[in-house]
């Protein structure tokens, strides 16, 4: 067995496990908020990475286009609140989940009819094909950086909600509605920041998957390998999207490169869908997951 | 225990004036023509028979439910409807009949998100606990250790509180609320589910917070021993109407409450 090839195909799922991490964080962030699984964030994936893309192509320096997509961000956080969530509220999740799919293919066309559905190359400089050398095992460097950016978000996020004043109001509110307001805690507003903060990761996401694959439609498709990492890695934990992540990248490379040969190939699309269910029947709530503890 | 005399009150020790309030949900009426006031400092207790209207009660003092007829005094001045998230904002506390904590919090974490109206917002310093962010989160973390200390928790402080017993539970809820610094704590059946040595426990911290923190209390409860032993004075409700108020032992003598809860007429 070639030891450092192994090595390459650890290293290289491992990064690529990051970027579903990336995507996988904003529904945690929802979740853990409000008890919603937010379909939606696929297409605010899509929608953000496409503003962004497009505010570029009107020759925006970088990082006000950043500046700007965020402000776009925040606004339609503040929309959903207003139109979908508010009179929704007292609901089963059930159905603030069913609004969240009418949600997905309203953000998903009003993105491309707002701005277009052709296939737009974002270039961050760094030049994705690039890499450097570890004893004989390549790795590219474009993951590495997608890997740091998302390792700084988690720390972020970590620190936010276990550390601030408005963490705490997350958290609070996540866990009981009435209790929060008998603090004094506004849901409403609560609901603007988190939903913010999903945006702004679905930001983050958007743009380092765009600069992957190219900003187009397919992107807000990887929502879909979002779910194994989620279903792994626990709803309700920040880091659990992490690990999540780190488990499926790895796991499908190391199934497509050592499994593959054998069945005729194309385990990666699969794999973590399979890993995910294993979980399921072992650990339903995922490694990070909160366990329910009912009292009987 | 000494007992208010409620002759010598003053308009200005009364702190919320309930005037002639009606409630009714669709066809169901819940409170009628209802006068109550809660005087600063006392311990009034809410009781009657299951049905009689007293958490609804509860919810009109505290402003969740805005009654359709009558007027709501706080501090002598009208009091209009209110946002749910401002109630605690005006000084008003309350603990749940099912208890409704944090449940992915630990005791500690619960009691400080009590504090969350009184802390100044300053995400960076907060997020690397430095600066502005670390001194006040040292200021709160103080006031908290007091409150924790006070209903003698301390063991349990780190822990998540869905994995208390529930007589901690209940206390833990009693420490989020104080956490607020009320001026008036409502505690709907904070002895619901006890055994007697938790409910000694409760009654002794509800003695304690009104005689210590001067905390104006309202309280449901349904365990008559505990209610005639630390009220200051009893409203009874019966069908949504108050049918006697005074104190205990006058209202244990009046025959429309011994009726009532007799189940007689």
């Amino acid at each position: 067995m070639d030891w450092w090839f192994f090595f390459e195909v650890v290293v290289g799922g491992l990064l690529s496990g990051v970027m579903y991490s990336l995507v996988a964080l904003g529904f945690v962030l929802i979740f853990k908020a409000s008890g919603v699984f937010n379909f939606a964030q696929g297409a605010m994936v899509l929608f953000a990475a496409l503003t962004f893309v497009r505010l570029l192509e009107m020759n925006i320096p970088m990082l006000a286009a950043l500046g700007l997509t965020m402000i776009v961000m925040v606004i339609l956080a503040i929309a959903i609140e207003r139109i979908v969530l508010r009179p929704l509220v007292n609901q089963d999740l059930i159905i603030l989940f069913m609004a969240t799919i009418g949600l997905n293919y309203f953000i998903e066309g009003m993105a491309q009819l707002v701005w277009d559905s052709d296939v737009h190359v974002l270039n961050l400089g760094i030049d994705e094909y690039a890499g450097f050398e570890i004893g004989n095992a390549f790795i590219n460097k474009f993951d590495v950086w997608a890997a740091l950016i998302a390792g700084v978000l988690v720390l972020i996020l970590s620190l936010f909600f276990r550390y601030t004043v408005i963490g705490r109001a997350l958290r609070a509110v996540a866990d009981d509605h009435q209790a929060a307001l008998s603090v004094g805690i506004p849901l409403r507003t609560i609901w603007i920041y988190v939903w913010s903060t999903a945006g702004l990761v679905a930001l983050v996401a958007g743009v380092v998957w765009g600069s992957k694959l190219g900003v187009q439609f397919a992107i807000s498709t990887v929502a879909l390998k979002a779910i194994p990492v989620l279903i792994i890695g626990g709803f309700t934990s920040v880091p659990g999207a992490i690990l999540g992540g780190l488990i499926v990248g790895c796991g499908e490379k190391l199934a497509e490169v050592y499994v593959g040969p054998f069945v005729g190939g194309a385990i990666e699309n699969w794999f973590p869908y399979m890993l995910a269910m294993v979980v399921l029947m072992i650990r339903p709530q995922g490694i990070f997951g909160e366990k329910i503890i009912e009292r009987v | 225990m000494s007992i208010k005399d409620k002759n010598t009150a003053a308009q200005s020790d009364i702190l919320m004036n309930i005037k002639d309030i009606s409630l009714s949900f669709g066809g169901l009426k819940a409170l009628l023509n209802v006068n109550l006031h809660i005087k600063k400092g006392e311990i009034l207790a809410i009781i009657g028979p299951n049905g009689a209207g007293k958490s609804s009660m509860l919810n009109v003092i505290s402003g969740i439910y805005v009654p359709q007829k009558g007027t709501v005094e706080w501090k002598g001045k009208l009091r209009k409807k209110i946002a749910p998230h401002n109630i605690a904002r005006m000084g008003i506390a309350r603990t749940f009949q099912n208890i409704a904590l944090f449940r992915g919090m630990t005791a500690l974490e619960n009691i400080l998100t009590g504090r969350n109206i009184l802390m100044k917002r300053n995400l960076f310093h907060e997020m690397f606990y430095i600066g502005k962010g670390r001194r006040q989160e040292e200021e709160h973390r103080k006031k908290v250790e007091e409150i924790i200390d006070y209903l003698e928790i301390q063991s349990i402080r780190k822990t998540p509180v869905a994995r208390l017993p529930y007589g901690l539970q209940k206390r833990v809820e009693l420490g989020r609320a104080l956490a607020l610094e009320p001026e008036l704590l409502l505690l709907d059946e904070p002895m619901a589910g006890m055994n007697v040595e938790e409910k000694e426990d409760m009654c002794r911290f509800i003695l304690d917070v009104n005689d210590q923190f001067g905390t104006t209390i309202v309280l449901i409860e349904h365990d008559m021993g505990v209610v005639m032993d630390i009220s200051d004075r009893v409203a009874v409700l019966d069908y949504g109407i108050k049918i006697a108020d005074g104190t205990p032992d006058k209202v244990r003598s009046e025959q429309k409450v011994i009726d009532a809860y007799l189940g007689v007429g």
